[in-house]
């Protein structure tokens, strides 16, 4: 399983040693482990955002790159999941599940850098370089409980970006029609990994994810990219910084 | 309006578009899109500025109405069909066996939910109940699901199924609504997760491998239709052959769920509506 990558990270190296400030600006959304190990010692404000550092972009584009954003992160998972020695060992179904999963999640992945890089490849986002040392791959509960937070906000996530694709743009329907093919398969995830971890109940669709509407929970949430990055952010997953700064918030 | 006069306002609409109504013409406007992006290039991200974003939408919003009531009703009329089968599945004395009535008591509560949602939603214009028959003598069909577990399962499969891809189909129908779009996503996915849950209870993995299942074939078009599920091109791109390593073909029709359009779900949802 080792190799199973269709093209080698060629994660973009920030100068993660610079001074940077533009964390100090209000309203930012700022993803990547080794930026704000990098801003925690800084103290001088005048700079303007530091050109080095990817932004999503604006528009369509941009929540293309959001989407690719975190397909990336699931494959780069679920490939440290295939890796462990928990999948190694675990029983055939839990085994088959996941690395169906790993490979719907490279699709998704290498869909979007297919697409993105036709149209517009000095604007896509760069190979983003993951570090999941917090999380036990060789033990059931973390493997899974890891999944199932990343299935949820793959679900809330692609919900919550529904509305922010412009369908009138010339490709706008196209794509919102993708995030629609994509997001039940996300869904379809999600209720396979909360059933390995509590089967026969009803956590495959549980209150503890659903929302109501004026009515009982029945309904996925749908999130908004800066509350998605906010939550991928804490996670201390993706080392490679980037900014959401140019999204469309309506 | 009743299931039968929705068709009719379906059918209607369809010889409107001949006419070339302004409401039909802009339809047209976005299948062309549509079609044009995932015919030949594959993605074209043409800058639009937000003000004429603004300005195409509140034309589109109020030319959209009455289509956004349509899909409201049909959606509510999907539902009902869910909210019904699964009560009365609960209801069957000895059917659900105990280490499975908490999950359909779990997505039995969701489409009692999504019954009244629609119908606080669409007020005095939602359409009412139809009389369902669950054993499908409309396709010639002699089921029993309420005796008979195994087709009990089954029907839920299919129904489940047939709700993501119905939802999936209209997402373009409700764009230019950003409140209804959202509230529709947000019941796509509940209903991926159910599809999932009961797919893997009757041994078949989660998602959708190419268009195979294990329904009586009567319900072949709830893998198939225009774009069946063994569908490989996505956003002009096909897929297929490209993932080799990655479970091939079967994995690339896995990773993407495919739409039904409004007959098609319609054609489906018939076979039990009896009136």
């Amino acid at each position: 399983m080792k190799n199973k990558v269709l093209k080698m990270p060629n994660p973009v190296q920030p100068e993660i040693n610079k001074r940077r400030q533009f964390l100090k600006l209000s309203g930012m959304v700022v993803v990547g482990s080794g930026l704000l190990m990098a801003c925690s010692n800084d103290d001088d404000s005048s700079t303007p955002p530091d050109p080095n550092v990817f932004d999503l972009g604006a528009g369509n584009l941009g929540i293309l790159n959001y989407a690719y954003a975190l397909e990336q992160l699931e494959a780069a998972f679920y490939q440290n999941v295939l890796d462990g020695s928990y999948w190694a060992g675990a029983p055939a179904n839990e085994k088959q599940i996941l690395e169906d999963l790993y490979n719907h999640e490279v699709i998704h992945r290498e869909f979007f850098r297919t697409a993105i890089t036709a149209v517009a490849p000095n604007d896509i986002t760069p190979d983003l370089e993951f570090d999941f040392s917090s999380v036990d791959f060789s033990s059931r509960d973390s493997v899974l409980g890891t999944s199932k937070v990343l299935e949820d906000t793959g679900v809330g996530a692609y919900n919550g970006a529904g509305k922010l694709i412009n369908a009138n743009d010339a490709a706008g329907a196209a794509y919102l029609t993708l995030a629609g093919k994509i997001v039940s398969v996300e869904a379809r995830h999600a209720s396979a990994i909360r059933n390995l971890l509590s089967p026969g109940t009803g956590s495959f669709a549980g209150d503890d994810i659903l929302v109501g509407i004026g009515t009982p929970p029945a309904f996925d949430k749908a999130v908004s990219p800066s509350d998605t990055l906010s939550a991928v952010a804490s996670t201390n997953f993706v080392v490679t910084p980037f900014t959401a700064n140019n999204l469309p918030t309506s | 309006m009743n299931f039968i006069k929705l068709l009719d306002t379906l059918s209607n609409k369809e010889l409107m578009s001949k006419e070339g109504s302004r409401r039909e013409s802009f339809d047209q406007f976005k299948n062309l899109g549509a079609k044009i992006a995932m015919a030949s290039i594959p993605f074209g991200l043409a800058a639009t500025s937000s003000k004429a974003k603004a300005a195409t939408k509140s034309m589109a919003t109020a030319a959209m109405m009455a289509d956004e009531m349509d899909v409201l009703n049909f959606a509510l009329t999907l539902e009902y069909l869910e909210r019904s089968f699964y009560q009365q599945g609960l209801a069957a004395n000895g059917l659900i066996p105990s280490e499975d009535q908490a999950v359909f008591a779990k997505i039995s509560q969701h489409e009692d939910a999504h019954v009244d949602f629609l119908l606080t939603a669409l007020g005095d214009q939602a359409v009412p109940e139809p009389t369902f028959d669950f054993t499908g003598s409309n396709a010639g069909l002699n089921l029993d699901p309420f005796n008979n577990y195994d087709q009990f399962m089954a029907l839920a499969q299919g129904f489940e199924d047939t709700g993501v891809r119905a939802y999936k189909g209209q997402a373009g129908a409700l764009a230019n609504d950003n409140d209804l779009l959202t509230y529709a996503l947000q019941i796509h996915s509940v209903e991926a997760r159910h599809a999932s849950q009961v797919r893997r209870m009757r041994n078949e993995k989660g998602w959708i491998t190419q268009s195979s299942n294990t329904l009586p074939s009567a319900f072949a078009p709830i893998y198939g239709g225009a774009t069946p599920e063994s569908n490989t091109v996505q956003g002009g791109v096909n897929l297929s052959g490209m993932f080799a390593q990655y479970g091939g073909d079967a994995a690339v029709t896995e990773a993407f769920d495919e739409p039904l359009t409004m007959d098609e779900v319609l054609a489906i949802g018939g076979i039990f509506i009896v009136s």
